[in-house]
């Protein structure tokens, strides 16, 4: 009896091992690019692992019964008629209740370390002095801040391209320039179709909706180029409709703002 | 003019036909329509497949090369809607429901026979005209869910046949749930208490529930959509001021709980299958039945997180990633089960075992990326990317399908009293299982890496990847080379099975294999433990 428990005991430890050398060593995501990437990665690699020590755990399980306890040529009759074990039944539906609620909790906490609970602060005011209803996307911030920010966009999607309008400058670009380390609010609203705004290295995504405007706001925190995926199916040129968004330096950035810049007209 | 037939005449044999015909005509008997379920279905499983098989061509190189663009998306349409309406809801709910349930309440046919063929006989024509709309100005192109306002702007007559189809297969699967509920409560031999009744009995209610509960929310749904697309009402359409997301929610009502209509039953089948290979009777019989009924709880409330990104309030956001997390509970205390009911059994590792065996590997992974879809801060970056098309197949195919497949080779003999040939049977398993895996796996890290779905071009750095997923692709349509020749060789040349060649003790079993049209030559017997193996004969009830 002793023996068997130690061996369980090894492999119990020895999948946990590999679980989290796999967990630790492979990576699976593309490059962090903003504030939200490395949080992200973070709750990837907790539930890359969770999921891993159950999968692997179940795995050898079922495989160990199929060898171990394989009906043998000789062998006549059936198993032992075991019909049930209530505490055992009870441990199992405890210990995944509790890493459940555990895992909930904690991208309770990823959430909102990304901004995503922000918006609840906002939205009773926003309801109430805004006619206007805006929907959320993640890291919302009120009407109030947008006004303030000087790197508010205004996102316009259309089968199939995306569109930036820079209102500080008064003028559209087809690419999103954006300097490194400043916060981004965007305004996003579609002219025909569903679309949505995807950026992989920023990990982020939202959908942009006819009728209703959706916020989305973000840190980029890397210099350089990346692409903004269309990620609803939009027709059939979803496959592609991209644009890119370019992280500059904040002096790159001014210099390609003042260049596009164009002369407030009155209108 | 109207004729009245005595119900005991349209059951005379001199009425309805014989042998082979008895297929194509509007039986009555449960036997012959669940076998006319599974048939139709498998041969909707065939064009389903070849249009994934269209798919993966496509996406071998990252180019859009080998269809026009809009045909790739009528094509992955009519892949979702297929597969999921006409294969797999009709297959595990229609054809093994139909087929097994009287015989496990001990009764000699449905509650209402004729609602029972007239819900088989919408499918074909429904089906048919689903791909026939291919060739009148395209099929439909906006996906299975036949978002708005993609689905108001896309060529009318393909989303409007679209539409009525899956009227017509809902409809179908209303009326089969309605009689599945009444069949089960009603028409229990009587003796046989709720808590004697094999799981699948149970599974069946549960899903039956929720077929019933939420599949008319998607025909209202359905039909406030066509009003926009053929009237021009404003209910979803943005420019009338209709809002979209509207239609998310009420598609999503019934659509989540679909995915509980495509694998509840299988856990059903899955626990009919395993005791009786591993000679175990089945582990934990009470808390099975609270998890099901938990599953259609728990089920009906989680529709919103296929909209984490669609905007939607983060209250909402969170309420759904607590309810759709939890899911995980009673799913996991039934994979538990079934790995105790193999532990010290005498297990047979026959093609009905590793089938079942390859789906809890299968669903249990599957289930594991679920968890992790269900955390709103993950899913903003995998939503609707290949992520997502990886984590639905785990669990409709390497899940669902894959139990399809082991009820085949566990009630072939029941239906034919012949057996099929296991070195096909396993042949068939290990292709089947390494096809799958090849395909679906390596698609979770395309989708972290940024490929979304439903495209028909990508990136050149995904080119790799997507090959060895195609490579699968081909395996798995390989795979039914064998099945089909055991089929067809067994039903001809098989090993004669005799009545019970498993030695199961569950009531299909005890008459004969194929069994009378009254399913037994005396009283149904009464089982009052359908598991209990490795008691002695003496010993059980």
């Amino acid at each position: 009896m002793l023996n068997k428990n130690i061996y369980l005991i090894l492999i119990i430890s020895l999948v946990f091992a590999i679980s989290f050398l796999i967990g630790f060593n492979v990576n699976l995501l593309p490059a962090e690019a903003s504030i939200n990437a490395p949080i992200y990665d973070e709750l990837f690699k907790i539930l890359f692992i969770t999921g891993l020590i159950i999968f692997i755990g179940m795995t050898i399980a079922v495989i160990y019964s199929l060898f171990k306890f394989r009906k043998r040529n000789d062998q006549m009759g059936d198993g032992i008629a075991l019909e049930g074990n209530l505490s055992l039944e009870i441990v199992w539906t405890i210990i995944p209740s509790i890493i459940v609620l555990l895992i909930g909790l904690y991208s309770y906490n990823i959430y909102d370390r990304m901004g995503g609970m922000k918006e609840l602060n906002h939205n009773h005011e926003m309801m109430s002095s805004n006619t206007e209803k805006i929907w959320a996307g993640i890291s919302q911030t009120s009407d109030n801040e947008i006004a303030i920010n000087n790197l508010s966009i205004e996102v316009s999607a259309m089968q199939f391209a995306f569109l930036f309008n820079y209102p500080k400058g008064n003028f559209i670009s087809g690419e999103l320039h954006v300097p490194v380390d400043q916060k981004v609010s965007m305004k996003m609203e579609s002219k025909d179709v569903i679309h949505a705004f995807w950026v992989p290295e920023f990990r982020i995504k939202q959908d942009i909706i006819p009728g209703q405007p959706t916020i989305l706001n973000f840190t980029p925190t890397k210099v350089g180029k990346y692409p903004i995926i269309c990620a609803e199916l939009c027709g059939p040129y979803h496959g592609g409709m991209r644009a890119s968004i370019i992280v500059e330096e904040e002096s790159d950035y001014n210099e390609w703002f003042n260049k596009n810049k164009k002369p407030e007209v009155n209108l | 003019m109207t004729i009245s037939i005595d119900p005991q005449k349209t059951n005379n044999e001199s009425l309805q036909p014989k042998g082979w015909l008895r297929y194509f005509s509007f039986s009555l008997d449960h036997k012959v329509i669940g076998i006319q379920y599974l048939v139709c279905g498998f041969l909707f499983y065939l064009i389903g497949g070849t249009l994934a098989s269209a798919i993966r061509i496509e996406l071998a190189s990252p180019m859009s090369d080998f269809m026009p663009r809009d045909v790739y998306n009528q094509v992955l349409t009519l892949h979702g809607t297929i597969m999921i309406f006409l294969w797999i809801v009709p297959v595990v709910n229609g054809a093994f429901g139909n087929y097994l349930i009287p015989f496990y309440v001990g009764a000699r046919d449905m509650a209402f026979p004729r609602l029972n063929a007239v819900a088989f006989w919408l499918i074909p024509p429904s089906g048919l005209m689903l791909v026939a709309s291919y060739f009148v100005d395209g099929a439909a192109q906006a996906g299975w869910t036949a978002y708005p306002p993609l689905s108001i702007t896309t060529p009318q007559s393909g989303q409007i046949i679209w539409i009525l189809s899956v009227l017509l297969l809902g409809g179908s699967s209303i009326f089969g749930g309605i009689n599945f509920i009444a069949t089960i409560i009603k028409l229990r031999r009587p003796g046989l208490k709720l808590m004697q009744l094999p799981m699948y009995c149970w599974a069946m209610l549960g899903t039956s529930l929720l077929v019933v509960l939420s599949t008319p929310v998607l025909a209202g749904t359905l039909i406030l959509l066509s009003f926009d697309i053929i009237a021009n009402t404003g209910f979803f359409n943005p420019v009338l001021g209709g809002n979209v997301v509207v239609y998310q929610h009420l598609f999503w009502f019934y659509s989540h709980p679909a995915v509980y209509i495509m694998v509840l039953p299988a856990f059903g089948l899955v626990s009919e299958i395993l005791p009786v290979h591993a000679r175990k009777p089945l582990f934990g019989y009470t808390t099975m039945v609270f998890s099901i009924m938990g599953i259609v709880v728990l089920g009906l409330v989680v529709w919103a997180h296929h909209m984490f990104t669609s905007g939607t309030p983060p209250w909402m956001r969170l309420f759904f990633t607590i309810a759709t997390a939890f899911i995980a509970v009673p799913t996991g205390i039934k994979f538990f089960n079934w790995v105790a009911t193999l532990w010290g059994g005498k297990i047979s590792i026959n093609s009905a075992m590793l089938f079942s065996c390859g789906f809890i590997i299968n669903f249990v992974f599957g289930g594991i990326t679920g968890v992790a879809l269900a955390q709103v801060p993950f899913d903003i970056h995998v939503h609707d990317t290949y992520f997502v098309v990886a984590h639905f197949h785990y669990i409709v195919y390497g899940g669902t399908v894959f139990i399809i497949f082991s009820s085949i080779y566990h009630w072939f003999p029941k239906v034919t009293g012949k057996m099929l040939n296991e070195k096909l049977g396993i042949l068939h398993f290990i292709i089947t299982f390494i096809g799958f895996n090849l395909c679906f796996a390596p698609q979770h890290w395309l989708g972290l890496n940024g490929m979304p779905r439903r495209v028909a071009e990508y990136d050149p750095q995904f080119q790799f990847v997507n090959q060895i997923s195609s490579l699968g692709a081909l395996l798995m349509a390989i795979s039914t080379i064998p099945f089909l020749i055991n089929v067809f060789l067994s039903v001809r040349n098989g090993k004669d099975a005799g009545d019970n060649p498993w030695n199961a003790l569950t009531p299909e079993w005890l008459t004969s294999s194929p069994p009378p049209v009254e399913n037994w030559e005396g009283e149904a017997p009464l089982v009052e433990e359908p598991y209990g193996y490795g008691k002695e004969i003496s010993e059980r009830k």
